[in-house]
């Protein structure tokens, strides 16, 4: 990974040129992806539609579970394609540390390597090198960390980002951005934004397969209506295949996080993919959908199965807990994943004191849940009902509406969805 | 449960164990081996990935060293541990201990055994291990046993004592189990004690055969304990004094070239429990077991496994990879977690059909293990699984043709005289 950072180092350009926003129109224009939509919410925001990428269709709103190091945990991609999944991701930089872009280029990039037919995201590594480990600087040149594995300072450039995953063959490639946590306020979010337009018309540039890989824009600016809206401009000028909101869902108020969501989608392209980084949780989905997301990723579903809670339409069940050891039934009884079909509460709970496959089972269901949830939220949206879909998901979740999240009635009562 | 033996070459008897199960449903060719499973589950495996291997034995083994704990729970299901775990349509071993685990000793009493859980050692009476298997409803079970004789330095004394106690817990298991209505279709196998003594050995296996049980365990002969050679002896003499139509398993015994010897001694059935110990180390089996099916052709015979993957023996020092309680790495298998692997894009052995050969590579496990990744169990323990029955499965062949001595000189890479010739 030094060596790909070193020599990609001495050729970046630290300012991005006229030409770089040219490159960055042509390279789009022979992008391979294609998004149709098929229906849209005569009340709120909410899109249903066909993605089509490389690799297949997806349907949207979709959720894309995170396989992390080429791999999602203990599922195999055989299962994952049982459960109906059609795209999930892949991280740049622990795939770039280990095993390296030159391996898995040799394996026919990350799809041969971990033998997956079927989509592939991968982010572009910023916000792991900015949560995971020491920053050491951000410069216009690129993100200087120090490296966990031999403690070695390493050069992330935007040019380094698209050429790992150019050899990662993703279907779906993320700009690299300048990351800043959305607690932080003053002009240093302010100078992220507009290095990340920078940025962006630099791994634009520095994409080797347009025709196969589709770069996103990360929209930036923070928790801050006008610098959100600079970039939304600015960015917007450019004729990327899609754009993901970023610098959210980070701790910030809720409050403030829907607002910018909706800022956002307000200002971008109906007829390109919108992408919500980071969120996971059901109500949020339902929320962000309304707002006018399309693609969502989170690591909590899969994260949180491997503590034994496994997610149900009415909250979680934390199973190690006592009070399932002798709970007989399914974990919902009307889940079809092979879990529900099969096992008990009490099995399951039985099973985390012997072994590993309870955590499987239930990061089974977990991505069943997700993945059904949005089945659901998109079969409302094309038949059209979708808010009594909001209604009748949200009672369901809490036991009455003095506990539905303020921010949540809020956000949906901004796009004309009333929860009674 | 009926043995019917077809063969007997060399010692090896060849044959089925018919009429297991509630119903009569189930039967298990022999020689052969049980699924090993924890808890009622292969580990690492659900269902569906579990269900990718075509050919599974069918018999699994469960430990009471598992299930103890889950005792009250299993009371209140009241349909047994098969059907409490979801696991399939399969005939069920009730055995004392884990077999891939090492428990404490030394709480044995005359009146008690000792499991080990999660929690902790749970103590159990004769009285209590037959509520247990009432619980567990399995389709046999192994009678309570003093089996702690396997230590160096075991007095004589003491061993004595082991089989006095084994013979007194199965005449008080045979007792309270005819009056245990949930155990009505449930057969119960005698356990053969003695540790190395052979005149205990001998006193062992005939007052055990006086008893009416339905087949019998061998105990004490884990691979730790005992030299291969003296184990051979020691069960030879035993199996002499066993009725021939009923059958045999030994415990804690899985090592391929050690099955095949203690299969000579006239062993019937093995605990499976090999496979999990050589994925818990990171490893995959890849030793040939295929002999060439014309005996003409075995002067021409092809590369084994090991030869055509360009591999160099997998252990030259057996005492550099001893990798701590998962047992130490063995001539049989390779470790995937060497950098040697790292771009090696083949399947982990050419020709395996299992789950993992068939869609994955051994770069990809490598990764999978470098990265402490969960994947790497499941797809590990799918292939050893799927090898060490294909090894069953061989030597059964193996058996049947009457291709021993070429079927061991294949497995062990010691030249056993038969047609096929080490180079």
């Amino acid at each position: 990974m030094n060596k790909v950072f070193k020599m990609a180092a001495a050729a970046s350009a630290t300012r991005a040129a006229p030409s770089d926003m040219a490159a960055a129109k042509t390279a789009a224009s022979a992008a391979s992806l294609a998004l149709h939509v098929l229906a849209e919410c005569p009340v709120s925001k909410a899109r249903a539609c066909v993605l089509k990428l490389p690799h297949g269709a997806v349907n949207t709103p979709v959720f894309m579970p995170v396989g992390t190091q080429g791999t999602l945990k203990g599922v195999t991609v055989a299962q994952l394609e049982e459960l109906g999944c059609q795209i999930c991701l892949g991280n740049t930089y622990h795939l770039g540390m280990r095993p390296g872009p030159e391996l898995i280029e040799k394996a026919n990039g990350l799809h041969g390597f971990m033998n997956w037919k079927r989509n592939l995201l991968t982010d572009s590594g910023g916000f792991q090198m900015v949560s995971l480990v020491e920053l050491s600087e951000v410069t216009e040149e690129g993100v200087m960390f120090r490296s966990p594995y031999d403690g070695r300072e390493i050069l992330l450039t935007p040019e380094q980002s698209i050429a790992i995953q150019n050899s990662l063959g993703s279907d779906i490639i993320m700009q690299l951005d300048d990351v800043v946590s959305s607690t932080v306020t003053g002009p240093r979010v302010e100078e992220a934004m507009r290095r990340s337009i920078r940025w962006l018309d630099r791994c634009a540039a520095a994409n080797k397969n347009p025709h196969r890989q589709n770069l996103f824009a990360i929209i930036q600016g923070g928790l801050n209506a006008e610098l959100r809206k600079a970039c939304l401009d600015e960015m917007t000028k450019r004729d990327v295949p899609g754009f993901a909101i970023g610098g959210l869902s980070g701790g910030e108020e809720k409050d403030d996080f829907w607002k910018m969501v909706t800022l956002s989608t307000d200002h971008l392209p109906r007829g390109k993919p919108r992408y919500l980084m980071g969120v996971g949780y059901a109500v949020d989905l339902v929320v962000c959908v309304a707002l006018g997301c399309d693609m969502f990723d989170c690591v909590f579903p899969t994260r949180t199965a491997r503590f034994g809670s496994a997610l149900v339409p009415w909250g979680s069940l934390q199973l190690k807990q006592k009070q399932y050891a002798k709970d007989f039934q399914p974990i919902d009884p009307e889940c079809q994943c092979a879990t529900c079909k099969r096992h008990s509460r009490a099995y399951l709970h039985a099973l985390f004191k012997s072994d590993t496959a309870a955590m499987h089972h239930i990061t089974v269901h977990n991505i069943c849940y997700q993945l059904t949830l949005m089945r659901s939220v998109r079969d409302s949206i094309i038949e059209q009902r979708f808010p009594e879909f909001v209604r009748s998901f949200m009672k369901r979740m809490f036991p009455s509406s003095e506990q539905y999240p303020s921010w949540a009635e809020d956000a949906l009562a901004s796009v004309n969805i009333t929860l009674d | 449960m009926k043995l019917e033996l077809s063969k007997v070459v060399q010692g090896c008897r060849l044959g089925v164990l018919i009429g297991i199960g509630k119903t009569g449903q189930h039967s298990l060719e022999l020689p052969g081996c049980l699924l090993y499973t924890r808890c009622a589950t292969v580990p690492h495996l659900t269902q569906d990935t579990l269900h990718t291997l075509t050919y599974l034995p069918a018999g699994a083994q469960v430990a009471l060293d598992g299930l103890a704990e889950h005792h009250e729970v299993l009371e209140e299901f009241k349909e047994g541990v098969r059907k409490f775990a979801g696991l399939h349509d399969t005939a069920l071993f009730c055995s004392l201990h884990d077999p891939a685990t090492n428990c404490p000793t030394g709480h044995v009493t005359n009146k008690t055994v000792s499991v080990w859980g999660s929690g902790g050692r749970i103590e159990m009476t004769a009285a209590r291990f037959i509520a247990m298997q009432a619980v567990i409803q399995p389709d046999c079970y192994q009678s309570m046993a003093d089996g702690e004789t396997w230590q160096t330095n075991t007095s004589r004394k003491r061993v004595h004592k082991a089989v006095n106690r084994t013979l007194a817990h199965l005449d008080e298991c045979l007792t309270l189990h005819h009056k245990t209505p949930q155990l009505k279709h449930t057969e119960v196998f005698g356990v053969v004690e003695g540790g190395d003594i052979l005149e205990e050995r001998v006193r062992s296996a005939r007052e055990t055969a006086k008893r009416p049980v339905a087949g019998f365990v061998l105990d004490g002969f884990q691979s730790a304990a005992m030299e291969q050679e003296l184990r051979g002896q020691l069960i030879t003499a035993v199996t002499a004094e066993l009725p021939v139509e009923k059958p045999r398993m030994l415990q804690g015994v899985g090592r391929p070239d050690e099955v095949i010897a203690c299969v000579e001694a006239g062993v019937d059935l093995f605990e499976g429990f090999f496979p999990f110990q050589v994925t818990e180390r990171g490893c995959a089996l890849c030793f040939d077991y295929n002999v060439t099916p014309d005996p003409e052709a075995a002067a021409l015979s092809p590369p084994t496994v090991l030869e055509l993957n360009g591999e160099r023996p997998a252990v030259e020092d057996p005492k550099q990879n001893d990798v701590g309680n998962t047992g130490t790495m063995t001539q049989f298998e390779i470790n995937l977690k060497d950098i040697r692997y790292r771009e090696d894009f083949r399947p982990l052995v050419e020709g395996c059909g299992c789950y993992c050969c068939k869609n994955h590579h051994r770069a990809y496990v490598h990764h999978l293990l470098v990265t402490s990744e969960l994947l790497a169990g499941v797809l590990l323990m799918l292939h050893n699984t799927a090898h060490y029955l294909g090894f069953f499965r061989a030597l059964r062949e193996a058996i049947s043709h009457e291709r021993l001595q070429d079927f061991k000189t294949t497995v062990t890479k010691v030249d056993f005289g038969g047609r096929k010739q080490l180079h």
